[in-house]
């Protein structure tokens, strides 16, 4: 069984529609890169997928594991393993990024009836994850995202993803803000999490991060739909001729 | 954070509308008859067996306050309080003399219990060793603790060993008796008895309260607090507190209450007094957390409270900690006057209201001697459908040149049917003296709490984490367990207002 099966998928915000019967597939263990212009909807399926209120799915369904998840709370689903690395990542004043992610994996945990972790199994495991992903001490005291760079606000979202260890992870271009180095190093923590057990879909702009995380499959978005899949090379092919064919064809 | 975890099983325990400190202790009582007048004032004086000159000071009070109006100018709506038909002095009935905690009726301490309290000093002298959440053994800190119930004082701990430091920490009645000559001597000296409608009316009618005096130089050797229950219905609590820090000398009090659940409303009006001489500091931390009615508004207590400080000699400082979480109406502005040169006054607050609780507080920083400096950090939270105000007055004289203020005033809205208020007054009769005031309105984005979720915690759990966010400035002036606490209260208070 795919771990997600989009099927139809039709999503208004303030009666304006914005995905225009979506279907999309992911298997266990795949990389997909979704690309597309801007405004063609890559964040708002992320947004759809994770549970985000305010958006009004008029047909079509989401099944996880061959089930439906458009009834679960965010919480729910993210409890079932499904993680977005938020595009704009948000500031939560005055609580302290060590103190976020405890609360965050506590609840996941206690949602799947597994128990809380000690504190000290939880500070070693936060230590060393927060090394590997060049992410400081200082950066942990600190509040979540407030007065943190494009870059750093970045790392901390995939640092939160190595915490949460997901099934589906979906980040929304990540890639975005980061230094040469800083892609290196955050590329390297995603592709550590790369598993048969796990899957994700990559959204970005940018071939460059392909050639860092290589996608399994990439899938090209415009107006609300998928309009073309195939393999790494359809990357290539779209940075040297841009989306004009593919617009056109959905249009 | 653990905090916020237990914080959130607590309230997924109690139901809506379950406040939980709601229960009533069945102890037999004395009280005086019905109403207000000259006699019960007599009365109350006759059964704390006073001097002839406390007597004296009530009498006068109250014919004061047969003249005086209650103020309107607040932002807070209630029905007309009638003072004849509440019950003004209430005592459980008890052995005439305690000698320690084994001694008080056991009804009263299993109250206390069930409020869980710090009367920890009991665990400790059982021998019970607390630990963190990581194994190690917590440094021990005792609190002394004098519980009033009702009426009177029923239980105050560890006597002994702050009289060999020389702190005198004992029930307001008790130091009438034994100490008249510092109670006559600064009574009233900071709150006059002419002062205000219910600080008047305290004046009158005060049956109990703590009385604190820390001798020149000494830093008391532990927190101090006085717990305040209101048991009995239709009864008035009117506590007097009164702290002295003599020269140089240092004390941490905090006090609690709570009320049980009652369909009518109760009148709560203290009086709390602070002096420090030169070089001498206090700090004063409140967790209010008095029934707040229910959601439809039945119910709660009045908290109409005066508390001020004196800072009489140079270089001292008093500092205001509060974290207002209960009562259906909240009239309360624990204020400083700089008198002393160089002496600081601080305020932190939290004050959440939820429902349809009414909110009027702040502070007054009364600048009077050259170079003070005062601090006010104020956090509004307002859910459901209550109203949050904050008032302000900031002032300094023509002498106090080298004034300073710093206030920070920040409101924080939960959902799209309550209020929050900002009233500040600056008065500057001195060019030299520096006001700063900063203020901010906001809501809980939606954004953030989809963040939160994001992550996997429950609507409750992501409104906690970011409330505890809001007030982290302020938890953090709070002693150390008392934090824990407020940081549970604070989330069990919003409980209910988030969809
Ligand atoms: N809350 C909203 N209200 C109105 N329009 C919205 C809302 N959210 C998204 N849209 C619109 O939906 C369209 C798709 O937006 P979306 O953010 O999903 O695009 P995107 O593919 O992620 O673009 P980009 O590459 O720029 O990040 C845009 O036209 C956007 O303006
Ligand atoms: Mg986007």
């Amino acid at each position: 069984m795919s771990l997600l099966e989009i099927k139809n998928l039709h999503v208004e915000v303030e009666d304006k529609k914005i995905l225009n019967g979506l279907n999309l597939t992911i298997e266990k263990g795949q990389v997909a890169a979704i690309m597309g212009p801007n405004g063609s909807g890559k964040s708002t399926l992320s947004y759809v997928l994770a549970g985000k209120d305010a958006y009004n799915i008029t047909e079509g369904d989401i099944l996880l594991d061959g089930e439906s998840i458009l009834e679960l709370a965010p919480d729910e689903r993210a409890a079932k393993g499904v993680f977005l690395a938020f595009q704009y990542p948000v500031e939560v004043p005055g609580v302290a990024t060590m103190t976020f992610l405890r609360t965050a994996l506590n609840a996941q945990r206690k949602l799947r009836g597994e128990g809380e972790y000690s504190t000290p199994d939880f500070i070693k495991l936060v230590r060393e994850t927060s090394a590997k992903l060049g992410v400081s001490q200082e950066h942990l005291r600190r509040a979540v995202n407030v007065g943190f760079s494009g870059g750093e606000k970045k790392r901390n979202e995939i640092l939160q993803m190595a915490i949460l260890q997901p099934r589906l992870a979906i980040l929304d271009e990540t890639d975005s803000g980061l230094d040469i180095d800083a892609l290196k190093t955050v590329s390297e923590g995603v592709n550590r999490l790369r598993s048969p057990e796990r899957s994700m879909i990559v959204i970005t702009h940018y071939q460059r991060l392909l050639n860092y995380i290589v996608p399994d499959v990439v899938h090209v978005m415009s107006k609300g739909r998928v309009v073309k899949s195939g393999g790494k090379e359809l990357a290539l092919e779209l940075e040297a001729k841009g989306y004009a064919q593919y617009t056109d064809e959905a249009a | 954070m653990p905090a916020v975890q237990e914080t959130v099983d607590r309230v997924r325990q109690i139901d809506v509308d379950q406040y939980k400190y709601g229960f009533v202790t069945d102890v037999e009582s004395e009280k005086a008859p019905i109403g207000l007048s000259e006699d019960t004032v007599r009365y109350i004086s006759a059964k704390k067996n006073e001097p002839a000159w406390m007597l004296e000071w009530r009498l006068e009070a109250f014919k004061r306050w047969l003249t005086m109006r209650e103020p309107t100018w607040a932002r807070v709506d209630y029905p007309k309080i009638d003072y004849q038909n509440a019950y003004y002095y209430s005592a459980p009935k008890k052995k005439p003399e305690l000698s320690s905690l084994d001694e008080v009726d056991p009804q009263i301490l299993e109250t206390y219990k069930k409020l869980g309290i710090p009367l920890r000093e009991q665990e400790m002298l059982a021998g019970v060793v607390r630990k963190d959440a990581d194994g190690n053994v917590l440094a021990e800190r005792r609190v002394a603790v004098d519980a009033v119930f009702d009426s009177v004082s029923v239980a105050t701990t560890f006597k002994e060993e702050l009289k060999r430091a020389g702190v005198i920490f004992m029930p307001m009645s008790e130091a009438i008796q034994e100490h008249p000559e510092l109670v006559r001597k600064y009574l009233g000296s900071v709150v006059p008895t002419t002062d205000n409608f219910f600080a008047t009316l305290n004046s009158a009618v005060f049956s109990d309260g703590s009385f604190v005096y820390v001798p020149p130089g000494v830093r008391c050797p532990m927190e101090l607090s006085t717990y305040f229950r209101i048991n009995e219905a239709n009864t008035g609590q009117f506590e007097r507190t009164l702290i002295i820090a003599d020269k140089g000398a240092y004390v941490s009090y905090l006090e609690g209450c709570t009320a049980p659940m009652r369909d009518e409303n109760q009148l709560h009006a203290a009086v709390v007094e602070l002096v420090t001489h030169d070089d001498a500091e206090i700090k004063y931390s409140t967790v209010q957390n008095w029934y707040p009615g229910d959601a439809d508004g039945k119910g709660g207590i009045f908290n109409f409270v005066t508390k001020r400080g004196d800072c009489r000699g140079k270089n001292s400082k008093i500092s205001w900690t509060q974290v207002e979480t209960g009562s259906a109406i909240t009239w309360k502005y624990p204020s400083c006057i700089l008198r002393g040169d160089g002496s600081r006054g601080e305020f932190y607050s939290i004050a959440i209201s939820n429902g349809m609780q009414q909110v009027d507080s702040g502070t007054k920083m009364i600048h009077l001697g050259k170079n003070t400096t005062s601090r006010i950090i104020s956090k509004g939270i307002s859910a459901g459908k209550s109203n949050n105000t904050y008032r302000g007055l900031v002032t300094a004289h023509r002498k106090a040149t080298g004034a300073r203020n710093f206030t920070n005033c920040d409101s924080l809205l939960i959902g799209d049917q309550c209020g929050a208020h900002t009233v500040p007054y600056i008065e500057a009769k001195n060019s030299s003296a520096v006001f700063e005031h900063e203020a901010s309105t906001s809501k809980i984005s939606e954004d953030m709490l989809f963040y939160c979720r994001q992550r996997g915690m429950s609507a409750e759990e992501a409104t906690a984490l970011v409330v505890n966010g809001f007030v982290k400035d302020v938890l953090q002036q709070l002693p150390m367990e008392f934090a824990v606490e407020a940081q549970k209260l604070i989330s069990i208070s919003l409980e209910g207002s988030v969809g």
